[in-house]
């Protein structure tokens, strides 16, 4: 009867075993930024006169994030809105993080303004005098040309009324102009066109400035009405940062500027080096607790280790299970709760040579000892729960995975120190490994 | 047996001076450094920046070209022999990428580990959420000590509690090591996990004051007995997760480092107030209302 119950008690836990192990080979835990490199921002809206802060215009700035973020082609990113006015973006793995930044923050607010050269005494003209003589609304700017990033010369221009934003686009693409120099290829909508080809039609023999985030890229004469709704944008550009226009044009201008208020990199060396060596402090620890626990309690203290073993296959389990984020912090909480682990068998030992001093039996000493320290155990771990749980609540990003793997962690130690390392004293009892109550075993 | 509830005056006196000794510390950081403590860019804003080089450099070579951008008064600290930590006020990314070309230039190959560039509203959103984690923390332990044990056992517990916290605080603050938010998680961990021994106490207490109450024990004696008899468990369990926390501390990441060594102070102080001022608290405490009774 009794080599059978230790028969189901061994079978149980390889069941726990086997059922943990298969699941962390078959859902691999994911990592967080910190550990497998990858760039955090944090993006505050900046509402200006035109546009006040709004749900709409947030919820429209998520979108085109989004849409930016796709073309880009990063595997899993998060973007979700985190209060009134910030929006929350994690790329794992961007290559090239400082190239994402300027794609996903850029306004890319395309407008085409109708405008004229400005006279040769530009300089005596007054901000009023401008608006009298070019319409309200009329303001000095100079177009910047340059060549390979230099300034080649700076020329005067007066820009009057917006005449098309990018809102009337229908696509964009990377082009060459005649000289091959990287250009983009611009189509409008029906709209657009009608208006583009007004446009042109108005401004023959004039400038048109094609303006980006209110600076100028270019600002072409116009030679002969355009009706097919077709531009180009030419400037100093590289072809990656045509690129990088389309994308942003493509996906549309946010409805509302955006600044960084927090921007995090990571590459992807530091990550590494952290796991590398976080999983050996973890081992070093962990031996030092088992070599602690056997010479210190000796046979209930190798259980104990054993229970140990098996606590860190049901911890890794439950993460993979319920998809946690493994980041830095939380690798903390899971080396912490290692030490913790051992706290319920500690508490439960010490009891049980209590009882054993008393001259009950072993298997009467067992039973109480773990009676009575359930309570204290529970007690002492719920506060830490609550603690863990408020640093879920209240903290942000990688501090909550530490408050999820500790929380984990404290429930799984308790499961082991209870249930495992209960299951495995009473097979040594019924196995008659451990018969009397002054076996030299135990330490008392 | 040892007497720890009958000189108690001692611990209460030790543990007084402590506390106000760590806001000494704080007071004395506010006055010669304008800084209580050494607050990271996680509360002030600011940009951290880590890089790995590809040959050793000094802090002084690297900080000659900070100072050729006017950042000349930013913090540099070496990491082993080729990490460099450079925490500065916020930088644009245009001037950051600018400095790093400028160190490849000089040095040869930059790796960047690390570029963290925090804006001055996260650092006040952190600080209120410290704030309200704590306060949190703090009514969560006070209703469940309250509801298991008493309510005097919970103010005790606390107590002891913000005795840790705030000695622990007051070393790191002497120390002027650099505080983020790994920190503010690390005090609700100390204040989670040291107030376990209180609790196996407590526990203890609870049940000698049945068992021994008809002996005629005064509640002081029953108070050290119980802190005798779960001695040995108060000291294995703190000591085995100090093990690890040393380990963290020795062979953990840099980042690991700073947390573990707030955990460390922080676990050995609360080991002592568990044993030594906790229990004693609610000795002297029930103590008193039973003369008057």
């Amino acid at each position: 009867m009794r080599k059978n119950t230790n028969q189901l008690r061994i079978l149980i836990i390889l069941g726990i075993v086997a059922f943990s192990v298969y699941v962390i080979i078959k859902l691999p835990i994911t990592l967080g930024l910190d550990l497998q490199g990858g760039t955090r921002l944090v993006l505050e809206g900046q509402p200006t006169e035109k546009v006040p802060l709004s749900d709409d215009a947030m919820a429209g700035a998520v979108a085109v994030i989004r849409n930016r973020i796709d073309a880009l082609g990063v595997t899993e990113p998060i973007i979700q809105r985190k209060g009134r006015d910030q929006i929350v973006v994690e790329l794992p793995g961007v290559k090239d993080p400082e190239r994402a930044i300027s794609i996903i923050g850029d306004t890319a607010n395309l407008e085409f303004v109708e405008a004229e050269w400005a006279p040769a005494d530009e300089s005596r003209l007054t901000p009023e005098k401008i608006k009298e003589f070019y319409g309200a609304g009329s303001y000095l700017d100079k177009v910047v040309a340059m060549r390979n990033g230099v300034v080649v010369r700076e020329t005067p221009i007066i820009l009057k009324s917006v005449a098309l934003t990018g809102g009337l686009l229908k696509g964009a693409w990377p082009g060459v102009d005649e000289y091959g120099n990287p250009v983009v290829d611009l189509e409008f909508n029906a709209e657009g066109a009608g208006v583009f080809a007004d446009v042109t039609s108005r401004s023959v023999g004039r400038p048109i400035a094609i303006l980006l985030d209110k600076r100028i890229i270019s600002a072409p004469n116009v030679r002969e009405p355009i009706p097919s709704g077709k531009a180009q944008i030419s400037g100093d550009f590289t072809i990656e940062e045509v690129q990088d226009l389309v994308i942003k044009l493509k996906a549309g201008a946010l409805p509302i500027p955006v600044k960084p208020i927090e921007t995090r990199i990571v590459g992807p060396t530091l990550g590494r080096d952290s796991i590398e060596k976080s999983r050996f402090a973890g081992l070093i620890g962990f031996a030092l607790i088992v070599a602690f626990m056997v010479l210190y309690y000796r046979l209930p203290g190798f259980l104990a280790d054993v229970a140990l073993g098996i606590y860190v296959c049901i911890v890794l389990g439950i993460l993979s299970l319920i998809h946690a984020t493994l980041t830095l912090p939380g690798i903390a909480g899971l080396l912490l709760s290692i030490g913790m682990a051992v706290d319920a068998n500690i508490i439960i030992f010490e009891r049980l040579k209590e009882e054993l001093r008393q001259n009950k039996t072993i298997r009467l000493s067992i039973i109480t000892s773990f009676e009575r320290a359930l309570w204290a155990i529970l007690d002492s771990n719920v506060t830490t729960i609550i603690a863990a749980a408020t640093l879920f609540f209240v903290g942000t990003g990688s501090i909550r995975g530490f408050a999820v793997t500790l929380s984990v962690g404290i429930v799984a130690s308790m499961f082991s120190a209870i249930v495992i390392t209960r299951m495995l004293l009473d097979m040594m009892v019924d196995g008659k490994v451990l018969t009397d109550n002054k076996s030299k075993l135990v330490y008392r | 047996m040892f007497d720890f509830v009958a000189n108690r005056k001692y611990w209460f006196t030790l543990s007084t001076l402590m506390v106000v000794l760590a806001v000494g510390a704080l007071a004395y950081n506010g006055i010669v450094n304008g800084r209580v403590m050494n607050f990271g860019i996680d509360f002030t804003g600011g940009t951290l920046l880590n890089l790995r080089f590809s040959q050793p450099v000094s802090e002084i070579e690297v900080r000659e070209v900070l100072t050729k951008h006017g950042l000349g008064q930013s913090m540099i600290q070496r990491s082993g022999t080729r990490d460099m930590y450079i925490r500065s006020e916020e930088l644009p990314r245009d001037l950051r990428l600018k400095i790093i070309g400028d160190l490849e230039e000089q040095f040869g190959s930059v790796e960047l580990l690390e570029a963290d560039t925090i804006g001055p509203v996260i650092g006040k959103e952190l600080s209120t959420q410290a704030i309200w984690a704590l306060l949190l923390a703090s009514l969560g332990i006070i209703l469940y000590v309250s509801f298991r044990f008493e309510f005097k056992y919970a103010v005790a517990a606390l107590l002891a509690l913000y005795h840790d916290a705030l000695i622990t605080t007051g070393v790191i603050a002497l120390l002027w090591r650099n505080i983020e938010t790994p920190f503010v998680a690390a005090v609700l961990t100390i204040m989670g996990y040291s107030i376990n021994d209180s609790i196996v106490i407590f526990d203890r207490i609870r049940e000698n004051r049945k068992k021994l109450g008809g002996k005629k024990k005064n509640f002081m004696e029953v108070v050290n007995i119980s802190i005798n008899e779960t001695l040995a468990r108060s000291i294995n369990t703190v000591l085995t997760t100090i093990l690890v926390v040393l380990c963290v501390l020795f062979f953990g990441g840099e980042t690991l480092k700073d947390f573990a060594l707030v955990l460390l102070i922080g676990f050995s102080v609360g080991a002592y107030s568990s044993i030594f001022l906790a229990s004693p608290i609610v000795a002297a405490w029930e103590g008193k209302g039973a003369r008057k009774k």
